[in-house]
């Protein structure tokens, strides 16, 4: 018998699937499009026996992430754009001190205030380390409600495995749309006690005490550590890439979108393939690492390809496209931002220019 | 004969990076020798600050976390809300705890966190160079206050312990100096109740430590502290505020 | 009878301690410490009260007191 399925928005099932995933602990500040999200948070958290707390600020909420994960919580946040500005100093430090996290940004139109539509204009934010310093965080780009709950168990397993803070990049679309959704057979309900790693701090009962720090001020010392995380995020690089290609065997025309947009790209693939055109799509899962290998191997195939890069933004993934490719293969882009979105006819027209 | 008087066994045995006369060095032992005496080494969890006292983790035997600079009380949120089992509390700078992190300290007393604040006003911001603090005097001459802290233009020295005593959710403030021995030991007495209250979960209790910076007050040591009892606690006085 | 041990080379000169000494007994040492600075020494033939005032107001832990 199939299972019964749920409806609820992207934001909820980003929130119950942390949840499920063993998030125990939770802090966040209203900003638009993703209140549902703290809202669910705030009724359901303390049912399962976790923590929720309205901070004062984005800052206040990331630092309370930071102290709960040093002390061994599954913790995570979540805000949109300006608000995600506001916690790049506690993402930082969370990397700076090797903590697991999870960070979700809903992302909304900027600069600035900007406005509440739905964009993609934060990812050189997520994919660049948005704060001081050399680090990364790892970053997953759910495409549908169902994505948005199961990859909160992938987050937080990733932000585990590496000690290294996650972002969920979703956008207002995505946060505010509902869609069925398959519970997972792994949820874990009910009271989830701290994990006491050996490097946690849970009191020094039997053990030496432990510092969780960024800060390191002997000449040489910022450099060594600063060495091993390059070392986590080469093994990030390898083991962490995810992509979803579609007709990518006979594609002559590569779409690469994410998110929201790779929605609307596959409608437009679907179409062009009706209408006989060869075209595939693209689609990074994870945006950091981003899954180059693949824009590797299709360079280095005889055939002539090219790509179109679509974003809702000027171009932002653009970047990571050309930096994989190196020149092998042309790349087009088309993108809006804003609140402006993309629409399948403008891809296909798109396509069919690029086609003559 | 007995020793009556040594290291605490929760402070490392090592020389710290505080200037001659400085009174971190104070209140460090004083919280190592108050975690010793309730027995709590093995359940505490300090905060550390940005500030003078950033690396107090290197001088503290237990468990610390740093915290940004300002955000230790939202830190320590975090840390108790997770485990509430343990002893959480942070040790602040005037220009982390009242400038920087006024927000976080506001906040985390008005939800009456179950944490203990060590808040050490030493008038100056230290760790970078002498420059105005909120709780810098009036007149008080400072890095970036090269003519004296003017009121008209840099404001009032910050009362933030009298700000925090108008919250309901807050159990207990104090103020107290280390300018004398015998202030020492009080200032002792009160940051332990702070440490009590916390192990007896009465709530968020803060206690205000006026302390010595006699390298960015430019004086020796001696008057450093006579300028405590003379003059700061004239704007500050001392004793308990709630 | 009391009397308290100084660790010469953590003394940071502060000279705290000769100001609270009841009894005058703590003074500036002539040879350097391994800081480099002149730290205080005490007059071992003189009485101390075991009053620890010096050890409580040192901020460096210097002093230990024996009573």
């Amino acid at each position: 018998m199939a299972k019964s399925k749920i409806l609820m928005t992207g934001n909820e099932a980003i929130a119950l699937g942390a949840i499920d995933a063993g998030c125990r602990f939770y802090a966040g500040y209203p900003i638009t499009p993703q209140n549902e999200l703290t809202a669910f948070m705030a009724k359901n958290m303390p049912k399962a026996g976790g923590v929720f707390i309205q901070a004062e600020s984005e800052l206040a909420a990331v630092n309370m992430v930071l102290g709960a994960s040093a002390a061994g919580a599954r913790a995570m946040t979540s805000s949109s754009s300006p608000g995600i500005s506001l916690k790049q100093e506690g993402i930082s430090y969370i990397a700076g001190c090797r903590l697991p996290a999870v960070i979700v940004n809903v992302m909304r139109g900027g600069p600035g205030l900007g406005n509440i539509m739905p964009a993609q204009s934060d990812y050189f934010q997520a994919t660049r380390s948005g704060g001081h310093g050399d680090y990364h965080c790892l970053v997953l780009a759910p495409y549908s409600v169902q994505e948005a709950y199961d990859f909160m168990f992938k987050a937080f397993a990733l932000a585990d495995k590496y000690r290294n803070p996650v972002m969920i990049l979703g956008d207002g679309m995505l946060g505010q749309m509902m869609e069925p959704l398959q519970l997972s057979d792994n949820r874990k309900t009910g009271n989830q006690k701290p994990k006491t790693k050996i490097w946690m701090l849970t009191g020094c009962r039997g053990r030496k005490p432990n510092v969780v720090k960024s800060f390191y001020l002997q000449e040489g010392d910022l450099e060594k550590f600063n060495l091993t995380l390059q070392k986590e995020y080469r093994l990030i690089r390898q083991n962490e890439q995810l992509y979803e290609g579609i007709f990518l065997k006979d594609a002559k025309i590569i779409i690469v979108a994410y998110g929201t947009m790779a929605r609307i790209a596959k409608g437009a693939v679907k179409k062009l393939r009706k209408a006989g055109k060869k075209i595939g799509l693209i689609r990074p899962i994870s945006l950091w690492p981003f899954p180059g290998n693949i824009f590797r191997r299709l360079a280095a195939s005889p055939k002539r390809l090219s790509f179109l890069v679509v974003e809702m933004s000027y171009g932002q993934m653009i970047e990571d496209v050309l930096l994989s490719l190196n020149g092998k293969s042309p790349v087009e882009f088309l993108g809006r931002s804003g609140g402006g979105i993309p629409s399948e006819e403008e891809i296909i027209n798109k396509i069919k220019i690029l086609m003559k | 004969m007995k020793k009556i008087f040594s290291y605490p066994k929760s402070l490392k045995n090592v020389p710290t990076h505080y200037c001659p006369g400085c009174g971190h060095g104070i209140a460090h032992r004083l919280v190592a020798e108050i975690v010793d005496e309730l027995g709590i080494r093995e359940k505490v969890i300090a905060v550390a600050p940005v500030g003078c006292a950033v690396v107090a983790y290197d001088y503290w035997d237990f468990d610390c976390c740093e915290a940004a600079h300002g955000r230790a009380a939202a830190v320590a949120t975090g840390i108790k809300r997770a485990r509430p089992g343990n002893i959480v509390f942070t040790y602040q700078g005037d220009g982390d705890l009242a400038a920087i992190g006024t927000n976080e300290t506001i906040h985390a007393a008005n939800r009456g966190e179950n944490i203990s604040i060590v808040f050490i006003n030493n008038a100056v911001y230290g760790m970078t160079g002498g420059q105005l603090a909120p709780t810098t005097l009036l007149g008080q001459k400072t890095a970036t206050t090269p003519e004296g802290r003017k009121a008209g233009s840099e404001g009032f020295p910050l009362k933030i312990s009298e700000m925090l005593a108008r919250l309901p959710a807050v159990k207990y403030i104090e103020r107290v100096s280390l300018h004398s021995p015998q202030e020492v030991i009080k200032a002792k007495k009160a940051i332990k109740q702070a440490f009590l209250n916390q192990v007896n979960n009465l709530g968020f209790s803060l206690v205000e430590v006026l302390s010595a910076c006699p390298t960015y007050w430019d004086m020796p040591a001696k008057n450093a502290l006579d300028w405590i009892r003379d003059v700061m606690s004239k704007e500050f006085p001392l004793g308990r505020i709630k | 009878m009391p009397k308290i041990v100084i660790q010469k080379d953590r003394c940071k000169g502060c000279l705290l301690c000769i100001s609270f000494c009841p009894r005058g007994l703590i003074s500036v040492d002539k040879s350097l410490n391994k800081r480099g600075v002149r730290p205080v020494k005490v007059d071992t033939k003189g009485e101390c009260l075991g009053c620890a005032l010096c050890a409580l107001i040192c901020p460096d832990c210097c002093i230990e007191v024996f009573k």
